[in-house]
């Protein structure tokens, strides 16, 4: 199955619409709540980093019986040092974000603990990629 | 401790979710950062927020937790109270201090998650 999602970026109102959709596929498919949560949580934070920090994105979504792969795709300023935006604590959101209870530096480190793969590709003044699988037996 | 008397105990308004009041919970955190909120791995909790906006909403779906009680006397608005319906997520004001909500759940049995 493939689904695939836009998301505008500074649209905090619609932020978290594709993770919710996502949720209720995987739901439906009788996936292990357990392994739901690890996979939403994780395409959250993707969509509001998206949604706070780029111009605009896609989500695509694969699901097979083995994985669900999540590839996010955003226009945007990039990250000029990977390293340093995966440390906790570490952000450079604005105060509207940030009055939004996000910002706080702990997205990427958090999509990461939650993802059995997780991949992150950046170029500055072009976008950044996030490739991310959580296996659905384990 | 059932979530009726969460919101007893806090004399909350129970603006969404009166047929789930009987359910039982056992964990509560307290924050207004919800990528807090989306670190915790526990079930089987409630949320106690003065972040009154759809974001709030959108962090308890992706984080199973199936009440939030607004303090502060913080309101729910139309667009909150939409989501609320749609993930089935409980929603209760309250006008207590984050702090003071805290005391009174703790002291009457909810736990802490760490």
């Amino acid at each position: 199955m493939h689904f695939e999602y836009k998301i505008e970026g500074g649209d905090f109102t619609r932020a978290g619409n594709a993770s919710s959709q996502v949720k209720r596929t995987l739901k439906q498919l009788n996936v292990d709540p357990k392994v739901i949560k690890r996979v939403v949580v994780a395409l959250y934070e993707g969509e509001v980093n998206i949604v706070a920090h780029a111009y605009h994105g896609e989500i695509h979504i694969d699901i097979d019986t083995e994985k669900i792969k999540m590839t996010l795709i955003d226009k945007g300023p990039g990250i000029p040092n990977i390293e340093q935006a995966m440390e906790m604590g570490f952000s450079t959101a604005t105060p509207e974000v940030r009055e939004m209870g996000f910002g706080a530096g702990m997205g990427l480190p958090n999509i990461k603990k939650n993802s059995d793969k997780f991949r992150i590709e950046s170029e500055v003044g072009v976008g950044t990629k996030l490739f991310i699988e959580v296996y659905i037996n384990q | 401790m059932r979530l009726k008397d969460v919101a007893e105990m806090l004399e909350g308004n129970v603006v969404y979710g009166l047929e789930q009041i009987e359910k039982e919970v056992e964990f509560a955190f307290a924050s207004d950062l919800m990528s807090d909120v989306l670190t915790l791995q526990k079930d089987n909790v409630i949320l106690l927020t003065g972040l009154a906006n759809v974001q709030a909403l959108r962090t308890a779906e992706m984080s199973d937790i199936s009440c939030i009680v607004f303090v502060r006397n913080k309101k729910v608005n139309e667009d909150m109270l939409k989501l609320g319906k749609e993930s089935g997520i409980v929603l209760i004001e309250c006008p207590c201090s984050m702090f003071k909500a805290s005391g009174v759940l703790f002291n009457n049995g909810l736990k802490p998650i760490f």
